[in-house]
């Protein structure tokens, strides 16, 4: 697969050998990587089908190196493309030919842990899991469970504003956050937010929060932690078709009930699920729904029984709640080994992210069996019911002429279902440079120079991965103008007063 | 003599906005004006007057999702909710009666600009963490779009964040996109008499880092306490409201009574009185009073353990209590025409946060910085972003900071 890229600066790969001598300078002992073996495993991150070297890669230890190294390549003119754990499914992390690879990986301490205010302090290379796993003795946890957590780190988190199973009742990584410091592209130093909520003034965080490494690179953050629930119970539901299961969604929506977890599958990913790890999973249904249950037991004991029969109401054929916490686990380990179950029926799959208004599932997903049919590839559904964020898995077969390209198609051609159907391109998965020109489908050419003069106000010279998530580049001086022509009093028809 | 445009609908904000940016004319942006006395007094004579953009666009309970033009009141949205057993979680406050405005006025727009969460924010965070989408018009008099109408959205920059509590300084929003959620079903407060405020605050710290999943903590010290409907007497108070389903908080107020009775003598109070109480705190009654209503008041977020060390820094006049578990503590200085900034802000630099002089009289407010100064780096940014919006300085200027 190629994907266009901004071009190679001829000057910059010209001077590669006296820029790596003054970051090895910047950041001395190991920290940077110029050669063609080792700067292999990272020419790619989790979205494998597109793959770069970079010019060479840094690993910093220090913000001061971070700042340093990054007003050293804004002075010189180099671009750079910052790099958590490289776990991005959407190319966040691909390198540019003529870029440096900043990657984080040596800062992995937590540097702070404050029970009193409920929050830690870390560095961006931790694990999303290593934050829950540090405050864990004390029976607290970090919220946002990315399906990767046990690598993701919590700077590619920032960057991607990642997501997880219990986004909709616990929220997303931007929801989660209080802090950070963040060098800009020019070295320049900043800590915004701390340990209180909400921003002094502009919400920086927020813009910085899903930005995809576009805007700085954190060097460090402040997070909430939160006590865990008391206990956590699962009903696992099948269905006769998948509008009984959308229908069941809604009602307990519907009857006030936020469950901690709620994710649907369809039949193929049922059918991959169970024959890989045998959790039981009833294989004679068309659409099989997980509702997990999570706070004080009183509360879950209550609320498991409401929904038992709301499900029982909803033309459920099959209703089974879980009685240990053993069984609540095997009813998710199907769920979470969705992804390698694709891999075992199918040699690759293409895993998409969409986010759909949850009654038009139905609708989607008859429209997806008309493409599949189409472009003569399987798809399997796996849905976080409960928001509406939908991961169809294309398979295909990378070493079959066209397949890929076909998978690619396919893929588009969902995701811009999911706009026309009042969804978005991406609910946690991120732009990156896989849905970079589909921007469009989206967005108009003024929504998008919105966003990009934001990127503008902190990277002028768009230095920082550029080539990710804007489907054309333009100049700062060229998004700054304005074209305003008038002076007409408006709407004269209305009285002034 | 300050004039005013009522514009009709989007696209006569869209002309309004093309007529000021090419006259260089700056706009000051109301909705009902019910927050109009918060900030830098406005440094222009012309109004936008937004109110007339009313209207729910879409309401999909099941889908949790609500879309109302800008300047529809949030009173209208809030009643159409509870038909449906909905809230904004957010639990906007009604600031009206301490700026010495009528109750319930107000509209969405001008709750997502000033970013008004209430007592619930600890739980279920803030305005800005609910909204989904958002279409405005620049300062460019360009109509974006950003975000969407569904809950799960990565797809570009989420500007719905920085548009958040901006104070219409970047942009006249025309129509937002929120979540909502389901009402809880019952709620009930436990009381904790007597306690001093660091003592409450570490009785805060305690319930908070419990599994009783607390919606509400609050600490009303003994000066301000007969203010608050609900509370039994004129003692201090630390309350926590647990909401959910009639099963659930029955328990939780069992298991929360049992774990605070060693700060000190617990006692219940019933859904009624819970939600008199809690309505008190968010609308910050305390210094809506009429005694009170001199004071001018402070907003300050901080570090919630440390909330309580505010004292050592401000005069003992000041009356004050504390929401957020603590970190949130509103203010009341004892002179109207001296707001007592020096001393505010020395704190918030030794303790952390931010600090918002919501009420002053306009000299005051002239004179002093009514949102927190930032550091020069953070400064040099925002204007760069407010530039970005609003490079001509027509929306709002100088309200959040001079020149900005």
């Amino acid at each position: 697969m190629s994907v266009r890229m901004p071009e190679p600066d001829q000057a910059v790969l010209a001077r590669r050998a006296r820029i790596v001598a003054t970051l090895r300078q910047l950041v001395p002992g190991e920290g940077v990587i110029a050669t063609e073996r080792e700067m292999k495993p990272f020419e790619s991150d989790g979205l494998t089908a597109y793959r770069q070297m970079p010019m060479v890669v840094v690993l910093p230890e220090t913000t001061r190196q971070v700042s340093e190294v990054l007003k050293y390549c804004h002075q010189e003119g180099i671009k750079v493309v910052p790099r958590g754990a490289g776990t991005s499914l959407s190319g966040g992390a691909l390198p540019l030919e003529d870029g440096v690879l900043l990657g984080m990986a040596k800062f992995n301490k937590i540097r702070e842990i404050d029970f009193g205010n409920r929050i830690a302090v870390v560095e961006p290379g931790v694990t999303n899991l290593g934050i829950s796993t540090a405050v864990a003795h004390a029976g607290f946890y970090y919220a946002p469970d990315p399906s990767s957590q046990i690598a993701c780190t919590i700077g590619g988190n920032i960057a991607e504003n990642s997501g997880g199973v219990h986004c909709l009742k616990y929220g997303m990584t931007t929801n989660n956050v209080l802090g950070c410091e963040i060098v800009l592209m020019d070295g320049e130093i900043l800590r915004i937010g701390g340990k209180h909520l909400d921003s002094a003034g502009y919400d920086l965080l927020g813009l910085i929060t899903g930005s995809e490494g576009l805007l700085g690179v954190v060097t460090e953050v402040t997070v909430r932690i939160l006590k865990k629930p008391e206990t956590a119970r699962a009903v696992l539901v099948g269905f006769p078709t998948s509008e009984d299961a959308g229908a069941c969604v809604s009602r307990i929506i519907g009857a006030g009930i936020i469950p901690g977890g709620m994710e649907m599958m369809d039949k193929p990913a049922i059918h991959a699920a169970e024959e890989f790890v045998h959790a039981g999973y009833p294989l004679d249904v068309e659409a099989l729904l997980i509702v997990e249950l999570d706070g004080p037991s009183a509360e879950v004991d209550h609320l498991i029984g409401r929904v038992e029969t709301i499900a029982r109401e909803c033309r459920a054929v099959s209703v089974k709640v879980s009685r240990s916490e053993d069984e609540r686990l095997l009813f998710w380990a199907g769920r979470k080994a969705a992804f390698p179950a694709a891999g075992r029926i199918s040699p690759d799959y293409y895993c998409m992210d969409g986010t759909i208004p949850r009654a038009k599932l139905p609708l989607v997903l008859k429209r997806m069996k008309e493409m599949s049919a189409k472009y003569g590839l399987r798809v399997a559904n796996v849905f976080h019911a409960g928001d509406g964020n939908l991961h169809p898995l294309i398979l295909y077969d990378a070493n079959k002429e066209g397949e890929l390209d076909r998978a690619e198609a396919f893929g588009a051609d969902i995701l811009k279902l999911c706009v026309e159907v009042g969804g978005v391109l991406t609910g946690e998965h991120g732009v990156g440079v896989e849905k970079r020109d589909l921007m469009p489908s989206m967005f108009s050419e003024i929504d998008l120079a919105a966003q990009q003069r934001v990127k503008c106000a902190f990277d002028p010279k768009g230095l920082l991965n550029p080539g990710k998530v804007f489907p054309q580049l333009h100049r700062c001086a060229e998004l700054g103008r304005m074209h305003i022509s008038g002076g007409k009093l408006p709407f004269p028809d209305i009285p002034r007063f | 003599m300050t004039d005013q445009l009522k514009p009709r609908d989007a696209r006569d904000v869209e002309e309004a906005l093309r007529w000021a940016v090419a006259e260089e004319k700056p706009l000051a942006l109301v909705g009902q004006g019910s927050k109009r006395q918060i900030g830098r007094p406005s440094q222009t004579d012309l109004t936008l007057d937004l109110s007339g953009l009313t209207g729910v666009t879409l309401y999909e309970p099941e889908e949790l999702v609500l879309s109302a033009k800008a300047g529809t009141p949030i009173a209208e949205i809030e009643a159409l909710l509870d038909k449906n057993n909905q809230q904004l979680a957010f639990e906007p406050a009604d600031y009206g009666p301490v700026l010495g405005q009528p109750a319930a006025q107000g509209t969405l727009g001008g709750v997502v600009a000033a970013n008004l969460s209430g007592p619930r924010r600890i739980k279920a965070g803030a305005a800005r963490d609910h909204v989904l989408g958002v279409t405005a018009v620049t300062g460019r008099a360009e109509t974006v779009k950003t975000g969407g109408r569904v809950v799960k959205n990565v797809t570009g920059y989420d500007l719905c964040k920085v548009l958040s509590g901006s104070w219409g300084t970047l942009a006249a929003m025309t129509e937002i996109t929120i979540k909502v959620l389901p009402k809880p079903e019952t709620e009930a407060t436990v009381l904790v008499e007597g306690l001093t405020d660091a003592d409450a605050c570490a009785a805060m710290a305690a319930a908070t880092a419990t599994s009783a999943d607390v919606s509400g903590a609050a600490h009303i010290p003994d000066h301000v306490a007969s203010w608050f409907e609900g509370l039994p007497k004129a003692d201090a108070a630390t309350v926590f409201r647990l909401e959910g389903v009639a099963p659930s908080v029955a328990h939780r107020r069992e298991q929360l009574a049992a774990h605070l009775k060693a700060f000190g003598r617990v006692t219940i109070l019933e859904e009624a009185a819970s939600r008199a109480l809690w309505r008190d705190i968010r609308d910050v009654k305390a210094f809506a009073v009429p005694s009170a209503r001199h004071r001018p008041l402070w907003r300050i977020s901080t570090a919630p353990a440390g909330g309580h060390r505010l004292v050592d820094f401000i005069t003992p006049a000041a009356q004050m209590f504390y929401d957020w578990a603590g970190g949130l503590v509103w203010v009341g200085m004892p002179y109207e025409d001296e707001a007592d900034a020096g001393s505010v802000r020395t704190a918030v630099a030794e303790l952390g946060g931010h600090a918002t002089l919501i009420r002053a009289p306009a000299a005051v407010r002239a004179a002093v910085d009514v949102f927190q100064p930032e550091e020069p780096g953070v400064r040099a940014l925002s204007r760069r972003v407010k530039e970005s919006f609003d490079p001509k300085g027509v929306l709002n200027p100088g309200r959040m900071w001079a020149g900005v």
